[in-house]
């Protein structure tokens, strides 16, 4: 096999691995700090996808306009977030972890039938912004401008989150949230709006990502149930509540997937959640995780 | 064994039974019911009975493990989907006749639950859920993509119905359709499955798992090896989703990679949890309920997965205990007020 090839086969791999990045570093964050395993994270990210659509229809895509519409679509979603938290999932934290599974599972059905309600189920698409519509040669390769951009875009938000969380005061609360809950509240901080805080970042991180993935990938229901899969893998390989473990687990992820195609096409589906199944039988907290 | 006067009152039984309305045979009821259907109701009627009773038994499987076990299983369906393939596999591209294929289905489904069982009863909670989800998604991917065998994306469509020629001899049912022939031969099967798995929950073995579920460390304390009961749970509940699917995929002619997703998992859980998971009964009544609703609903709107989230969250939040458990309160408040 050719370099370039290989390299072209690595890049498509890294891409997919970013854009799953986004997406499972917010459902880390909120298994890390609230053990609760978020399964509406993907029909976040779908509405996430169904509102930048939207306002890009409103505003269209010249100059700034798809900037605007992600931003416009992940507060959108963190609102959302917000209000699920406040309303919900806040008088659920002391329930068994069935009944916590079970809520997200009926957001999951609700979300997805009032995104089919209000967009319809034909697929929908956006325009690649204007700055990043070319490609350039990299290795004989060549490469889309936009995938060079998520791949710039990941370890910029894996950095900064690993900042915020290990480098300031904010996140030394969300790391004592995330050791003792109750020694936390004890000692006077109010652990419930660090809670709030985190699930309405971590929808934040799902509609960005829904929002972004709009220029490589159609718009269609059941994006919702399909990513969240993909989603957990991620999770599970890196190490749940582990920011850096999310990072590697997409990249091993994105590159068992691309290179597995080239070794047994058909079956690196397979390999993936075999992949999945083998780190929870060797090594439940992930990779890059600690024993809970 | 000691254990059952360890239990304390509060605490979850499985079933109630005490009371009077306890002393009238509902079992024997609901099963002539369901046996008189082909000749009294319509060939749609047929049809949903026969998808209630399926779900009764995929769902009270489920409860195994759920209800009466304490262990959170979101890969339930993985072991129905390998009953339906390995029942629909033997029965189409083998022509091998109903009474080896529905034994090798629960062979299969319980096989397979003991070998991912085996790793999974070893973690705890929420990794239980994940592993056994990520086992039901590897036999979705295997579904989806072994073209040569399960008929990849396409399924296996016109899987035979088995040959029911022998019934002709019972007087009677020699001029019914072959449906519904097939239709009182998975009634029986599936009362035959509840009645065994009946007994399995209230034998001594039964009630060490309710142990195991109270408190595990006691359990473990007393000499209860937990993980081998928890395993062995497992492979029951598996055995007989596999019974539940080999039959699902006749009844429905024709076996597809759809019925191992994922999200088959939580419609079992919702059914189970709808019911009532602390009553044997519970689950079937969830199963009714689910495919009666569905049913109504889907006349009026497409909008079927809304609704079910919405009772989902008014079952979280308003009625955790279920259905049964509803009635259950109201019958105990009921005769306490009678007694006052």
């Amino acid at each position: 096999m050719a370099p370039s090839f290989l390299f072209s086969q690595f890049m498509g791999g890294l891409t997919t691995a970013m854009f799953l990045f986004l997406i499972a570093s917010g459902l880390s964050l909120v298994f890390g700090i609230m053990r609760v395993i978020n399964f509406a994270h993907g029909s976040f990210y779908m509405i996430g996808a169904y509102l930048a659509w939207q306002m890009v229809q409103w505003v269209h895509p010249a100059g700034a306009g798809f900037w605007i519409a992600a931003l416009f679509a992940a507060s959108g979603v963190a609102v959302m977030g917000a209000v699920i938290e406040r309303l919900f999932f806040r008088s659920l934290y002391g329930r068994e972890e069935l009944y916590q599974l079970l809520f997200t599972y009926a957001l999951v059905l609700i979300l997805g039938d009032a995104a089919k309600f209000v967009w319809g189920t034909q697929q929908l698409s956006v325009s690649t912004p204007p700055v990043l519509a070319g490609s350039v040669q990299i290795f004989g390769s060549t490469q889309p401008l936009y995938s060079l951009f998520m791949i710039a875009l990941g370890p910029a938000i894996a950095f900064g989150g690993w900042l915020v969380l290990n480098r300031s005061g904010v996140g030394r609360m969300v790391r004592a949230a995330q050791m003792d809950r109750e020694m936390l509240d004890a000692l006077g901080a109010n652990v419930g709006t660090i809670y709030t805080g985190m699930f309405v970042f971590s929808s934040f991180l799902a509609g960005l990502s829904g929002a972004l993935v709009t220029p490589i990938q159609s718009i269609v229901p059941g994006m919702d149930v399909l990513i969240i899969v993909q989603a957990f893998i991620v999770v599970v390989i890196g190490g749940m509540g582990s920011f850096w473990g999310t990072f590697w687990g997409s990249v091993i992820y994105g590159e068992v997937l691309s290179f597995g195609i080239l070794i047994f096409p058909g079956f690196s589906l397979f390999s993936v959640f075999a992949l999945m199944a083998v780190i929870l039988i060797v090594r439940p907290w992930g990779l890059f995780g600690r024993p809970l | 064994m000691t254990i059952e006067t360890a239990t304390p009152a509060n605490s979850r039984v499985i079933g109630s039974g005490s009371s009077p309305m306890s002393r009238i045979p509902w079992t024997l009821i609901v099963f002539v019911v369901a046996c008189t259907v082909p000749w009294l109701g319509s060939r749609y009627n047929t049809f949903l009975a026969e998808q209630i009773a399926i779900d009764a038994l995929f769902a009270v499987s489920l409860n195994l493990l759920l209800g009466t076990t304490g262990l959170v299983s979101f890969g339930h369906v993985a072991y129905f989907g390998v009953g339906a393939y390995v029942c629909g596999i033997l029965m189409k591209t083998y022509d091998l006749p109903f009474i080896i294929a529905f034994p090798a289905a629960g062979l299969g489904a319980g096989l397979f639950a003991l070998v991912s069982g085996f790793f999974c009863v070893r973690l705890i909670k929420l990794y239980f859920a994940m592993l056994t989800l990520a086992f039901s998604q590897i036999i979705w991917a295997i579904a989806y993509k072994w073209n040569d065998v399960t008929g990849g994306d396409q399924g296996l469509p016109d899987v035979p119905f088995p040959n029911l020629d022998w019934m002709t001899a019972i007087p009677g049912l020699g001029s019914l359709k072959t449906s519904d022939q097939f239709y009182l031969l998975t009634i029986v099967l599936i009362a035959v499955s509840l009645a065994v798995l009946h007994r399995v929950v209230r034998s001594p073995f039964g009630r060490v798992l309710t142990t195991i579920r109270d408190n595990p460390e006691r359990a473990a304390f007393i000499g209860v090896n937990v993980r081998a009961y928890q395993l062995a749970a497992f492979v029951v509940a598996g055995t007989f989703a596999g019974f539940a699917g080999a039959l699902y995929g006749i009844f429905s002619r024709g076996v597809f990679a759809d019925y191992v997703f994922w999200s088959k998992s939580a419609e079992v859980m919702i059914m189970t949890i709808l019911g009532g998971m602390d009553y044997f009964w519970g689950p079937p009544v969830g199963a009714l309920a689910i495919v009666w609703l569905n049913q109504e609903v889907t006349d009026y709107t497409e909008y079927w997965p809304f609704v079910l989230g919405v009772i989902l969250l008014v079952l979280l939040f308003v009625f955790p205990g279920g259905i049964v458990g509803g009635l259950d309160l109201l019958w105990k408040r009921a005769r306490g007020w009678h007694r006052a």
